[in-house]
């Protein structure tokens, strides 16, 4: 049971073509360097898999999958999973944030009038 | 008299596009009692909330978008907090609360016997004499929920709370030191806050009151929303039984705050 060429090497080349996208993205600064690498991360361990094609299979068989492609497939999931997670962690800081933010505006604000309010009596 | 001047209070309303009632409440606390200064949080209102209260008398300070209703308390008690309120007391913007419990509240705070206090309109029930005050009734399902937190707040605390889901609440300087750090909820603070107090050892109390019903018909409770509450304030109920350690520094941390 072995991949055949073809299927590998487009694999690598979508693999590579992820990781320099990433990259390029970061480098344009598109993408903070935080929450790239998790993608990169993903794509490289793709790539291992697809080169050392004997290790998804032993994974395969250390979770008790039967084709390598569900342990691919699960994979994927848990990584969309991971990336959801970390955004929901992200977004509970931003709120967090936001929400310090819109209060202390609310407050200076209300100080600004009152200075200015002095100011003109 | 001497001991009422020393002491500084305010009443906050947090307010979102209620500018048909927000005149009318600020007009009647300022009216009803001048010892304290009124401020209205305006939520990111898209009507004249704002305006209308500041005509009224009311010191009006405005979110620049709509926040949630446990956030535009809290920016008020962080306005109390830095400028040093003693007492503080918080009420519904949609005329639910008659503003002649406030000094009544107040005074409990200033006696020492609670550091927060909750006005329930459950105790009184059946109480006669309620002159022109029209008795709270509600529906099923909403009471239902108030129940079932009531039972659970009680059980938890060992306090009778009867109205944990009560917006007319009255704090002195050691719960406000409490509730304006970040773990306060921005959506609901009921149960979870009134549990969170007694867990960092503040003095809880209910004051018995009658209030009015909410005539516009528009709750913070309604649509999906009973659901989404029910399942999130089991939720922070479960953090806060399982955040232990966590409270006591933060008891620590308020009171250091708060003297």
């Amino acid at each position: 049971m072995d991949m055949l060429l073809k299927q590998k090497v487009a694999m690598l080349i979508i693999c590579v073509a992820i990781f320099v996208f990433i990259l390029e993205l970061v480098r344009r600064r598109k993408l903070r360097e935080e929450y790239s690498w998790l993608w990169l991360l993903t794509s490289l361990s793709l790539f291992f898999l697809v080169l050392k094609y004997d290790w998804l299979v032993s994974i395969t068989k250390l979770i008790g999958a039967v084709l390598p492609t569900t342990t691919l497939f699960i994979g994927a999931l848990i990584f969309l999973m991971a990336l959801c997670v970390q955004f929901s962690v992200r977004i509970s800081r931003l709120t967090d944030l936001v929400k310090n933010l819109v209060q202390e505006n609310a407050l200076l604000r209300d100080k600004i009038e009152e200075y200015l309010k002095e100011e003109k009596s | 008299m001497e001991m009422k001047e020393r002491y500084k209070s305010l009443v906050i309303i947090p307010a979102y596009n209620e500018e048909r009632h927000i005149a009318y409440i600020v007009a009647r606390i300022r009216w009803m009692n001048r010892c304290s200064e009124v401020l209205v949080i305006d939520d990111g209102s898209s009507d004249m909330t704002a305006r209308k209260a500041r005509f009224a008398g009311a010191r009006v300070i405005s979110h620049l978008f709509n926040m949630g209703y446990g956030v535009a308390l809290q920016t008020g008690y962080k306005y109390a907090f830095e400028k040093d309120y003693d007492f503080l007391v918080q009420m519904d913007a949609d005329g639910q609360h008659h503003p002649a419990y406030i000094p009544k509240m107040i005074d409990i705070l200033e006696k020492k016997d609670a550091d927060l206090v909750i006005g329930s309109r459950f105790i009184y029930g059946m109480m006669k004499g309620n002159t022109g005050l029209c008795r709270y009734s509600m529906d099923f399902s909403k009471r239902l929920g108030v129940m079932l937190f009531s039972f659970v707040t009680t059980k938890i605390t060992g306090i009778r709370v009867t109205d944990p889901t009560s917006g007319y609440q009255a704090l002195n300087r050691k719960a406000i030191g409490l509730f304006i750090q970040d773990f306060f909820p921005n959506d609901y603070p009921d149960s979870d806050m009134i549990i969170t107090a007694h867990r960092s050892g503040l003095k809880v109390k209910e004051f018995p009151m009658i209030m009015f019903e909410n005539r516009m018909g528009r709750s913070m409770h309604a649509g999906l929303k009973p659901v989404y509450y029910t399942f999130k304030m089991f939720l922070s109920l479960f953090m806060i039984h399982i955040r232990k350690r966590h409270m006591a520094a933060l008891c620590q941390r308020s009171v250091f705050h708060g003297d």
